[in-house]
């Protein structure tokens, strides 16, 4: 049987995203071993909260490498809310701090204005930039579902995925490159369109 | 867009999901885990599940139950009542809601607003306040008082000071339930609710009212609302999901698409 992770790292959303790999028929095993992970034949790695925390947890365990060392073997590897700002190569949050640099960019909060409140909190459209396995039988546009204030800047025209407009400010909401998938968005709080997406990177073969 | 979000409550006692007017006559509807499922695949944006009986037990909130939800519904959804301390509100998380609404608790013990947040995120900690309509006085100035214990209880806080206290100390949203519309169908209570979301720059959730599409269509034509939470409209079987959708898209309304 493949050795499908889900990244254990105290992220809140772990059993959301479990219970949604279980609804669709994957199975997968959550694990905080950086040695399993590093092992992994196919990758997530959740998150919600902050990047600095998330980050030294990282660190700290060793856990970080193990991701890296699994997207440089080219599997399939996928990042979602602050798994998608941790690829970057650093965030803003908190002072600053550097993240995993699997992918040119960096994460910046959400600029204040009028009208608009932070988090980006519900509902919004993903607005494809280019076609990927990952979307495939997802209708450009749909809405799926953001909790955050910060979001991935800087992001190289060909690792741009989607884009997403809150506000007045438009932003990158998924990245890719290679192997490397990663979503601002929660695709385990989705619904239909977010198991899709899930089911899709289930079987997809990295390329 | 981000769109404008249509969120179904759902009360819960014996595992069963029940409904009243103005907090009393509660009617039992169905079960929660399946009502959850199929309001979730009729399209709406989120979900609240209140276990209205826990604190009256002096019981933890049903965790089984949570986790059952977490196994068939895949939007987000908050879970409230029974939450007696921040290890409550970690195993609700743990057990797979998004959020964790706190009412009562947080009045008596301010504090726990903010070590939640500290703790799991702002995001994750949603202030259900229940208000009254009491007249504008000195001691009132927005013309609402807070009441807890499933509305039982005054406790001479105003509604708008009460709700900017709660985000300073992290409350990520408020959910404002208008005590006098409560089941009575007849629409949100638009002052109080436009009052407190023009106060704070957090989401606020109106609640309370609700009896038919253009109550919704109405609420956010004329309140900042961030959300709209209904109940008997749908428990009872009166209007869908889709029904309430359409109405808010033909008031130009950003709402999601149901797929």
């Amino acid at each position: 049987m493949e050795r499908f992770i889900v990244v254990d790292y105290n992220a809140g959303n772990l059993t959301s995203v479990l219970n949604a790999f279980e609804r669709i028929g994957a199975n997968v095993k959550a694990s905080r071993d950086p040695s399993e992970i590093a092992e992994a034949e196919r990758l997530v790695f959740p998150g919600v909260g902050a990047a600095r925390s998330a980050m030294e947890t990282l660190e700290k365990t060793g856990i970080g490498k193990a991701i890296v060392e699994v997207v440089r073997k080219k599997r399939p590897v996928l990042g979602i809310c602050i798994g998608c700002q941790i690829i970057l190569h650093s965030s803003e949050e908190n002072g600053g701090v550097d993240t995993l640099g699997l992918i040119d960019g960096k994460a910046v909060r959400f600029q204040d204005e009028a009208g608009i409140k932070i988090p980006h909190m519900g509902w919004n459209q993903v607005e494809l930039l280019k076609e990927h396995p990952l979307f495939e039988g997802v209708p450009n546009s749909s809405d799926f579902y953001f909790v955050h204030s910060f979001h991935p800047a800087e992001i190289a025209v060909e690792n741009a995925l989607s884009k997403t407009t809150y506000g007045s400010q438009t932003f990158t909401s998924a990245v890719c490159k290679e192997n490397l998938v990663a979503t601002q968005f929660h695709l385990e709080k989705s619904g239909d369109v977010g198991l899709r997406v899930l089911k899709n990177f289930s079987t997809w073969s990295g390329k | 867009m981000l769109t404008k979000r249509l969120i179904i409550c759902l009360d819960v006692r014996n595992r069963k999901v029940t409904k009243g007017v103005k907090f009393k006559g509660n009617i039992d509807v169905g079960d929660p885990v399946e009502l959850g499922a199929k309001y979730s695949a009729d399209g709406v944006d989120e979900l609240v599940f209140y276990d209205i009986t826990a604190s009256a037990e002096n019981r933890p909130c049903d965790l089984e139950m949570v986790r059952d939800i977490a196994k068939h519904v895949f939007i987000p959804f908050a879970v409230g009542g029974g939450i007696r301390s921040l290890d409550d509100m970690h195993q609700v998380l743990l057990a797979g809601a998004e959020k964790v609404s706190v009412n009562s608790l947080a009045v008596l013990h301010p504090e726990i607003i903010e070590q939640g947040a500290k703790a799991f995120g702002n995001q994750c900690v949603v202030l259900g306040m229940d208000a009254k309509r009491v007249g504008v006085s000195e001691k009132f100035p927005s013309g609402y008082e807070i009441y807890i214990k499933g509305g039982r209880a005054a406790t001479g806080l105003d509604a708008v000071e009460w709700a900017k206290k709660a985000e300073s100390l992290g409350a990520g949203e408020i959910c404002l339930n208008a005590m006098d519309t409560d089941g009575v169908r007849d629409g949100y209570e638009l002052e109080i609710t436009d009052k407190v979301a023009k106060a704070v720059g957090i989401p606020v959730i109106a609640s309370g009212g609700a009896g038919k599409p253009s109550h919704i269509a109405d609420l956010f034509a004329k309140t900042s609302a961030d959300a709209a939470l209904v109940a008997s409209m749908v428990h009872f079987g009166d209007y869908t999901v889709a029904q309430i959708k359409e109405e808010m898209s033909k008031a130009n309304i950003p709402v999601r698409k149901i797929v």
